[in-house]
């Protein structure tokens, strides 16, 4: 694991930095992120409290009737800590209205569904308040495929997007997000006893060194194999990736004139900014 | 004996905005004028943003252009190494850098290695240059060479062999990877790269680099401006703009080139022959030592 061990100082200068600049060149101030009580979107509100002042951060709590009472209270010790602004959401209404028409839905369909409920919200508010909203998607998550498509995969400035679930507890740790969020057992905590690492079947530190060789190092499955690694373990997780990688694109288009948009109509994101 | 000051302004270029690189070029001008500074070294792309995709069309420039007057009219009070895009005959576009002194541009440097991999794209954009030329200037004779070029350790050789004892080096790099003991690991390299070609090629070596944000990827700074012996003379900061400016001595490089007298020894001719031959047998098996399936 030493490898994915980070030089925190450096990388917290240049994730503050990353989000001072990102959401000064929109023409924004603030920001505005959906706060679950976990060790992501707890570091994002710390790094942009750092980066914009902890006046310019919104933290949107966002809770279900049955998501874990804890969740809130980690949250609100976040806003407490921080002194950021914050306001609280129940979807529990629009989400219940919704499935009354279909009561047999299970729980991947209503996960999806509050966490696109969720998303409909911050953008809500990052319209009311001015302020973007803060991706808190982890590398992790993005490359297993893990979350919701236009749900907590949406955001408009991710800080988070190329540190390792293991590194962001690392940076979490540096910047001293309470210690009660970083050593919790993660959960999307779309219902109840649900934790990532049980639904995913391995653990993060397991899956984050056969990421950090499969991507960052570019070695081939035979190679992890080579090193040691379970074969069937590799092949799954470079199955997810693979499996997922629409989600980390736009949808494709079909090509009909002499200029596409993201194919050979190409200009930087930050284009004029 | 005889000292001058170099000087990088490590800035951060707005992204295709020629116009608003331009203020920002003749504020860090006269910010140096007023240090005495005889040499500033701006970054690679440093009047149009590094990251241009589809706009490298829309803010080239020909080396004439009158948008490209300020500048000329400032290098009369101190010479200037500027990056931008040069729209070449043929509307041929080209990563270049123009050394202004005594209010005209002295040389142009069109990069000559596009890198086009990893997180580059570059010939998808812009065509390569096809010379590495020493020039002379009122500081002794120097050579440019852009970011990518000085990953071929050739290119430094060329400007070497043909008398360059500056070594200009604009450049845009983009940190990758967490590093240990720098900010990323590629910046541990360039640090490697510049101190030992000025210690190689006993020569003065200029690094200048640029920060900022581009599509969420950050380039590093820590510009640096390297001895004949391989020394750091000075160094600006990671990831923050700067005018870094270092008074040295020319004596230095005759010093270094006494003690070390690698250059007397350089054998071209050994270097071509070789070269050559090794050419030859490339041309006889074009698909490598395997063969065609």
């Amino acid at each position: 694991m030493h490898e994915l061990r980070l030089q925190c100082d450096t990388v917290q200068q240049i994730l503050t930095g990353f989000i001072d600049n990102e959401v000064r060149k929109a023409g924004f101030e603030r920001v505005v992120v959906g706060l679950s009580g976990g060790v992501d979107s707890s570091l994002a509100a710390f790094l942009a409290a750092e980066a914009l002042g902890p006046h310019n951060v919104w933290g949107i709590l966002m809770p279900y009737r049955t998501s874990n009472p804890e969740s809130a209270a980690h949250a609100a010790l976040v806003v407490k800590t921080l002194g950021i602004q914050s306001l609280s959401v129940d979807i529990s209404p629009m989400v219940d209205a919704y499935f009354a028409a279909c009561p047999d839905a299970d729980h991947v369909r209503r996960g999806n569904k509050m966490a696109r409920e969720r998303m409909t919200i911050l953008f809500d508010h990052s319209a009311r308040l001015g302020g973007l909203v803060l991706g808190t998607s982890n590398k992790t998550e993005l490359l297993l495929g893990y979350g919701t498509l236009y749900g907590d995969m949406a955001s408009a400035v991710n800080p988070l997007g190329d540190l390792y679930k293991t590194q962001v507890r690392q940076l979490a740790r540096h910047v001293k997000v309470p210690t009660v969020i970083v050593e919790k057992q993660p959960s999307a905590d779309l219902w109840a006893g649900q934790t990532d690492e049980a639904e995913l079947g391995f653990t993060y530190e397991e899956v984050d060194r056969v990421l950090y060789l499969l991507v960052d190092h570019r070695y081939e499955v035979a190679d992890l194999v080579a090193e040691g690694f379970d074969e069937r373990f590799v092949r799954a997780v470079h199955h997810k990736v693979q499996g997922s990688q629409y989600k980390r694109r736009l949808p494709v288009i079909a090509k009909v004139s002499s200029r596409t948009i993201d194919r050979d109509f190409r200009y930087p994101r930050d284009w004029g900014r | 004996m005889r000292r001058f000051r170099l000087a990088v302004a490590q800035i951060a270029p707005f992204l295709g905005d020629v116009e608003k690189n331009l203020a920002l070029h003749e504020k860090m001008a006269r910010e140096a004028i007023s240090q005495s500074v005889n040499l500033l070294v701006f970054p690679e792309l440093s009047l149009t943003g590094y990251f241009l995709k589809d706009q490298v069309p829309s803010v080239a420039l020909k080396a004439v252009a009158p948008a490209l007057e300020p500048l000329r009219s400032l290098s009369h009070r101190l010479a200037m190494v500027v990056g931008f895009v040069e729209e070449g005959p043929g509307h041929l576009f080209y990563n270049a850098a123009a050394y202004l002194e005594g209010g005209e541009i002295r040389h142009i440097h069109r990069k000559v290695y596009l890198p086009t991999y990893g997180i580059f794209d570059e010939q998808r954009y812009l065509a390569a240059g096809g010379r590495i030329r020493a020039f002379d200037t009122a500081l002794g004779r120097a050579a440019i060479l852009i970011c990518e070029d000085l990953w071929h350790p050739a290119t430094a050789g060329i400007a070497a062999w043909d008398g360059a004892e500056i070594l200009l080096c604009p450049s845009a790099s983009p940190g990758r990877g967490t590093g240990r003991d720098g900010p990323f690991q590629n910046a541990r390299t360039w640090e490697q790269v510049i101190r030992a070609y000025g210690d190689l090629f006993t020569c003065f070596v200029v690094f200048a680099n640029r920060v900022g944000y581009e599509d969420g990827a950050c380039f590093w700074g820590g510009s640096e401006v390297v001895g004949p012996t391989g020394d750091s003379l000075a160094k600006a900061r990671y990831l923050e703009e700067e005018l870094l400016v270092v008074e040295v001595e020319a004596g230095a490089l005759r010093r270094a080139r006494v003690a070390n007298p690698l250059l007397r020894d350089e054998r071209l001719e050994l270097t071509l022959r070789e070269l050559r031959r090794i050419i030859r047998s490339r041309e006889q098996e074009p698909t490598g030592a395997g063969g065609e399936p």
